[in-house]
């Protein structure tokens, strides 16, 4: 028996393992130090994309931390003059349009985005597939485009600026993102939750409404902050539709300022105390936008953690 | 028989038993359907009022704005050549920076980092992603634009003794400074992508060739890239269709000049920012012709976008 083992061939498999195993060992030194080199520079890549971010918040709050006090943040802008450089008034104004503006974005995006998310969740038809890569490339969409949209449409046919037509270029813009993020936590939902309610006899519209919209309820949320912060952020869709005004207005249909508008505008303005003054405001909209990221981070770890 | 249509049979068994459920259920799906067709419709209608208000320049100047060098307002000149190659420009010079950090970053986040980490170092990425281009706009002028035009532009003017592409003046503000804002901005885009792609690449052929006695380096670059190579592609151009349709930051470093670029120390003004600083008050044909640049960035932006999805589709599904 043993004999007849050592007359077989070699087996071609163990060879070739042996021979890679060989020249494995023989390289191992050479290879190794590449190795090293390679994955520092791949650590260093990592810091590099890290740094900005510490770079952009430390700016913030050295040239902006110091002018946010109460004055700033309640007053209506006030124009410096060459005797007075240091008088510019506050921000209040742009306050309260980033919420009124926001506030009625999200009033049409939050209904739409579930809607659509619940209809493109259930149903798998041609056209909802159309429509749900439509949805997706809209994401990527310039913003500027949507308030290109929202100049022909509304300010032309108001003849007027106003927070309307600059919550109507967010809202289109907040709405995929709602959708997607809604459409992607509705189909997280287990099957067998739907299949109980359907058998318990109830309707399609009450165990979607009851039972797994419920269920998917800290997704969509998610989804809603995440859309908010980035509505609250943007300035290109403002630019030609919310007239940029100055006065303290909370209704819509009158022109208001925002937030990011006021940054812009301060950054390229004629008084080094308007120049500070960008800084501060470009510090709230971080603040803001940050908290939302990080709640709307935390609702999603929370619900991961739930679901284990 | 599968799980989908056994559900379906309980619903129509469920419909067929009683009227008013069968009623109800059909009013739900009615709303759900009439929101989605309403939905369709408002999208229709702002891809056809951009192209619609660009009309009058179209057949006025027809195929000039795409090819046409000078851009001047004032004199009713709208060639748009020079916005276009800017655009393409800052782009191109953008994704030279973010790809390689991005896609190593991300190769990082998967591979080399205890995992107890990766968690918060991939937050803080993409909280880079959640500061407004009006910041990073704030920030290029403030901070970047004063320290390339006394450090980085005359050490990169050094290097070709002045000669292009880095002739002309430093003066910080212009092509190579949006396009070093840019590189920030796509960063994470790119960094959170790939990292899901990556995350698709089987852990049984990572595994078999670190048996084998590969290292690290042979691991990352011989099996995973390559496995990865579609995904990672749509990665770019998401990547890419962003810096693309950037507006207010590339706008407030660029110098907006709509001359034609012919270094990258160059001001220049790209598709977005020209429509972001002169569309408000412009008169009837100007406003025609900054339609126009619209429909070319939609196009542009709309395209790349439906490229990269399909790709990061494909990479994220046939791998698994």
């Amino acid at each position: 028996m043993t004999d007849l083992l050592a007359q077989l061939p070699p087996d071609p498999m163990l060879e070739r393992r042996r021979l890679v195993q060989a020249t494995a060992a023989k390289t191992q030194r050479r290879r190794a130090t590449r190795s090293a080199l390679f994955t520092t520079l791949l650590s260093a890549c990592l810091a590099v994309a890290v740094v900005p971010l510490f770079l952009v918040i430390a700016a913030l709050i050295v040239r902006g931390g110091k002018v946010l006090t109460w004055t700033f943040l309640t007053q209506a802008p006030l124009q410096p003059t060459i005797f007075d450089q240091e008088n510019i008034g506050g921000v209040g104004n742009a306050i309260i349009g980033s919420l009124v503006v926001d506030g009625v974005a999200a009033l049409m995006a939050v209904p739409l985005g579930i809607i659509l998310g619940l209809y493109l969740a259930e149903t798998e038809t041609r056209w909802a597939n159309g429509l749900r890569r439509v949805t997706e490339i809209m994401t990527g969409l310039p913003s500027i485009l949507l308030g290109i949209f929202a100049f022909i449409y509304i300010v032309t046919n108001m003849h007027a600026y106003s927070g309307f037509a600059a919550a109507v270029a967010l809202a289109m813009l907040m709405t995929p993102v709602i959708t997607k993020a809604a459409e992607t936590a509705l189909r997280s939902v287990p099957r067998t939750l739907t299949e109980a309610g359907l058998a318990l006899g109830a309707r399609q519209s009450k165990v979607s409404l009851k039972v797994v919209l419920p269920v998917a309820a800290p997704g969509i949320i998610t989804g809603v902050l995440l859309a908010l912060a980035r509505a609250i952020g943007e300035t290109a869709p403002l630019l030609f539709v919310i007239g940029a005004s100055i006065r303290f207005d909370w209704n819509p249909f009158h022109s208001m300022s925002a937030l990011p508008l006021m940054t812009y505008e301060y950054a390229s303005a004629a008084y080094d105390s308007q120049h500070t003054a960008a800084w501060g405001v470009g510090l709230i909209l971080v603040i803001i936008v940050l908290l939302l990221n990080v709640s709307a981070r935390l609702i999603a770890a929370f619900m991961r953690r739930e679901r284990h | 028989m599968t799980v989908q249509s056994s559900s379906e049979l309980i619903e129509r068994g469920l419909a067929r038993g009683t009227m008013p459920r069968a009623k109800s259920g059909r009013t739900y799906s009615y709303v759900l359907r009439g929101v989605a067709l309403l939905f369709a419709a408002v999208l229709a209608l702002f891809a056809w009022s951009v192209i619609h208000q660009s009309w009058p320049a179209w057949s006025a100047y027809g195929l000039h704005i795409l090819t046409g060098t000078n851009w001047s307002p004032a004199e009713e000149n709208f060639g748009g050549l020079a916005l276009i190659l800017a655009t393409l420009i800052t782009t191109g010079v953008a994704l030279l920076f973010a790809v390689p950090v991005g896609i190593g970053t991300a190769l990082t986040l998967n591979y080399l980092v205890p995992r107890r980490l990766a968690g918060p170092l991939t937050t803080t990425v993409e909280l880079l992603a959640a500061v407004p281009s009006v910041v990073y706009g704030l920030w290029g002028l403030n901070v970047i634009v004063p320290w390339m035009s006394t450090t980085v532009q005359p050490w990169l003017a050094t290097l070709t003794n002045g000669g292009w592409p880095f002739s002309g003046n430093a003066i910080g503000l212009g092509i190579s400074t949006a396009s070093m804002v840019l590189a920030v901005m796509v960063l994470p885009t790119i960094v959170a992508i790939s990292r899901d792609v990556i995350a698709t690449v089987p852990r049984d052929l990572v595994e078999g060739a670190l048996s084998l006695g590969a290292t690290r380096s042979q691991v990352l670059t011989r099996v995973v890239l390559p496995n990865a190579k579609i995904g990672l592609l749509g990665a770019v151009s998401l990547g890419a269709g962003r810096a693309l349709g950037e507006t207010i930051a590339v706008a407030m470093v660029i110098g907006s000049s709509p001359s034609m670029p012919h270094s990258l120390f160059s001001l220049g003004s790209t598709l977005a920012s020209t429509i972001a600083t002169q569309y408000t008050d412009a008169p009837a044909m100007h406003l025609a012709a900054l339609g126009a640049l619209a429909v070319i960035l939609m196009v542009m932006t709309a395209s790349v976008n439906a490229f990269a999805r399909a790709l990061v589709r494909r990479g994220t599904k046939d791998a698994v």
